[in-house]
């Protein structure tokens, strides 16, 4: 359609703003990391007069960082393989056969999805105290129990989307696999899993983000050789002095990779909404 | 040289040899029972895992708020005694000190996450308007605008709260020092700018999810429609406000609850800013029954506040829920049958 004047400069003016407002912090958190300390600690300015890579060599020796690094990333992805194939199943089950309490299961997974995470916190941590004095499994205070919790924050939304991706790829695919012999775990996997790919994809997507960027449960289930880097980075500010430039350098660090990571995928996250949550 | 492969003892490590000859029972036909059982055998993992981190932990938060459960019952949370009702009431006494906060700390929460919504909605579909027909660089505006989702919440809120800082921070620095807005420096994590400062940042980092539905949801809407209102004279403006935004409706009902309930909860946000203590005028629930359960460790009116947050959210989005799907549903459909008494799964 042809746009009226009016509309394009609307337009123009309306996603330029957007655009300064978006990527104002991401400005601020490089040209900061780029810093020496007398300067970030002082008046801000928009142009770094000294420019230094001092804090991206610092940021490793302040704190611990590798070492969150590598329980983030072992957290992250132990729950996102899980979740995936965990919410592959289910979704698969609540797609393709009828059953009894099948609504009560769907209506189940999703209302957990409105739950304040704090309703769980507390609970929880008495959980794994408890199951720790009883068996000894170490939960609280385990990586094996923030992937646990975790897992299972980004279940019921990858279910839900996975439900609407599976019953838009078509049922006469795995109907005629079943036909020609495959059991029914095998039609999934050669003929709905392939099919859906880019839901799948997604939800993998959404399932690490979220566990990477988690706050509350990190804060209050890690201890010391298990911390992640959402509470890593609290490190950087001592008594004495907050550490701005080494923050926004680890900041930039450790976003690096998940944001990489989405805008790659970000296509397969928007095709997987469209199937999935928009109906 | 004759390789010995039948006798695997009990013991014995078989390191990196792949075993050709599995045995594999006859592949049978799905009897009955499997075909009935598979389903339920397919959700079991999820089921399992539902049951033990949400399910249970719901079951023992609604016990735990009838019980006087301080530091002194944690080991063993089961023999702390029953008090009743009375962490509901203190709660929800608002002349006494707890529940005069607890009431102040939801309605700042409720300010918050109308105005943060109600944004957020704003901006994320106005831009998906925008971004809807072709132009040059709207895939790279596109991957822009997704940054502030794509990153982690505590990389980014940290970047704002050190552009909130009094002595050396951006926005000082642009309100006072460049434009001179200001008579002295402000404070925006302490007092009552605070509030808009978590607004900013709960926008900044909320909008683009919106943005994301809303693109989808656009996706959907036929070109033919747009097309047929070109041919009767609509303009850009009309075929916005007629076609795109009636359109949208289904999707904003989706989009609308879920950042409702993502709001009202949020923690992140809070607790990257201000640390564990908010300021008042920024005291967000999920902030404000952390600080009563983990700060002063009283457990019981921890998971009453809990209880009545979630008694609260079930009641907005049932009514939600409800009014959304009567103004949707075409007038002759038959009612829905509500979900099943407790089906055994």
């Amino acid at each position: 359609m042809a746009a009226p004047r009016s509309f394009t400069w609307t337009r123009r003016v309306f996603l330029t703003l957007l655009t300064g407002f978006v990527l104002l912090p991401v400005y601020v958190m490089v040209s900061s990391s780029l810093k020496p300390l007398e300067d970030v600690s002082s008046q801000f300015h928009w142009v770094p007069s000294n420019l230094t890579v001092r804090p991206y060599i610092d940021i490793w020796s302040t704190v611990p960082l590798a070492k969150y690094f590598v329980n983030s990333l072992i957290v992250a992805g132990a729950a996102t393989v899980c979740s995936v194939v965990i919410a592959v199943f289910a979704a698969y089950a609540v797609s393709r056969y009828e059953f009894r309490g099948k609504r009560v299961f769907s209506v189940t997974v999703l209302s957990t999805q409105m739950f304040p995470g704090i309703l769980f916190l507390l609970p929880l941590f008495l959980i794994y105290v408890n199951i720790g004095n009883a068996t000894g499994i170490a939960l609280f205070g385990s990586r094996g129990g923030l992937i646990l919790t975790y897992l299972t924050f980004s279940l019921p939304f990858s279910i839900w989307m996975l439900i609407g991706y599976f019953d838009s790829v078509p049922r006469d695919l795995d109907e005629a696999a079943l036909v020609d012999g495959c059991g029914p775990l095998r039609a999934l996997f050669k003929v709905v899993v392939p099919a859906a790919i880019p839901g799948i994809v997604a939800v993998a997507v959404y399932a690490f983000m979220t566990a990477w960027g988690e706050v509350l449960f990190a804060s209050v289930m890690t201890n010391d050789a298990t911390r992640t880097l959402a509470v890593g980075l609290q490190g950087y500010s001592t008594q004495n002095d907050v550490y701005w430039n080494q923050i926004m350098a680890a900041s930039l660090v450790v976003s690096v990779p998940v944001v990489a990571g989405f805008l790659l995928l970000q296509r397969y996250l928007v095709a997987g909404l469209t199937a999935g949550a928009v109906k | 040289m004759t390789t010995t492969t039948a006798s695997a003892q009990p013991g014995e490590r078989t390191v990196g040899k792949s075993s050709p000859g599995t045995v594999r029972g006859p592949r049978r036909r799905p009897g009955r029972i499997r075909r009935i059982g598979l389903p339920y055998l397919l959700l079991l993992p999820a089921l399992l895992l539902e049951l033990l981190v949400h399910l249970v932990p719901m079951v023992i938060g609604i016990v735990m708020s009838f019980k006087e459960l301080t530091q002194f019952y944690i080991r063993d949370w089961t023999t702390a005694p029953w008090t009743g009702l009375d962490n509901f009431t203190m709660s929800v006494d608002f002349d006494a000190p707890v529940g005069e906060a607890l009431l102040h700390s939801f309605l700042v929460t409720c300010a918050f996450t109308i105005l943060s919504v109600g944004l957020c909605w704003l901006i994320g579909t106005a831009a998906a308007i925008c971004m809807q027909d072709a132009f040059r660089g709207r895939g790279l505006l596109r991957a822009i605008f997704l940054v502030p989702y794509a990153l982690p919440v505590y990389a980014a809120v940290i970047t704002w709260a050190f552009m909130f800082q009094h002595d050396n921070g951006l926005v000082n620095h642009v309100l006072h020092d460049q434009l001179g807005l200001t008579d002295k420096p402000s404070f925006w994590l302490i007092g009552d700018n605070s509030f808009v400062a978590l607004l900013v940042v709960s926008v900044w980092k909320g909008w683009p999810f919106a943005f994301l539905i809303v693109m989808a949801g656009l996706q959907n809407i036929p070109k033919e429609l747009y097309e047929a209102a070109a041919l009767d004279g609509a303009g850009v403006w009309q075929q916005i406000r007629r076609i795109t935004l009636p359109s949208l409706r289904p999707v904003n009902q989706v989009l609308v609850l879920v950042l409702f309930l993502w709001t009202f909860n949020d923690f992140n946000t809070p607790f990257v800013l201000f640390g564990k203590a908010a300021p008042e005028a920024a005291d967000l629930i999920s902030i404000h029954i952390y600080q009563s359960s983990f700060v002063t460790w009283n457990f019981g009116a921890g998971s009453a506040m809990s209880v009545l947050l979630l008694l609260f959210l079930l009641l907005v989005t049932g009514v939600y829920l409800f009014v959304t799907s009567r103004a949707t549903r075409t007038p002759r459909a038959p009612r829905k049958p509500q979900e099943r008494k407790t089906a055994d799964v």
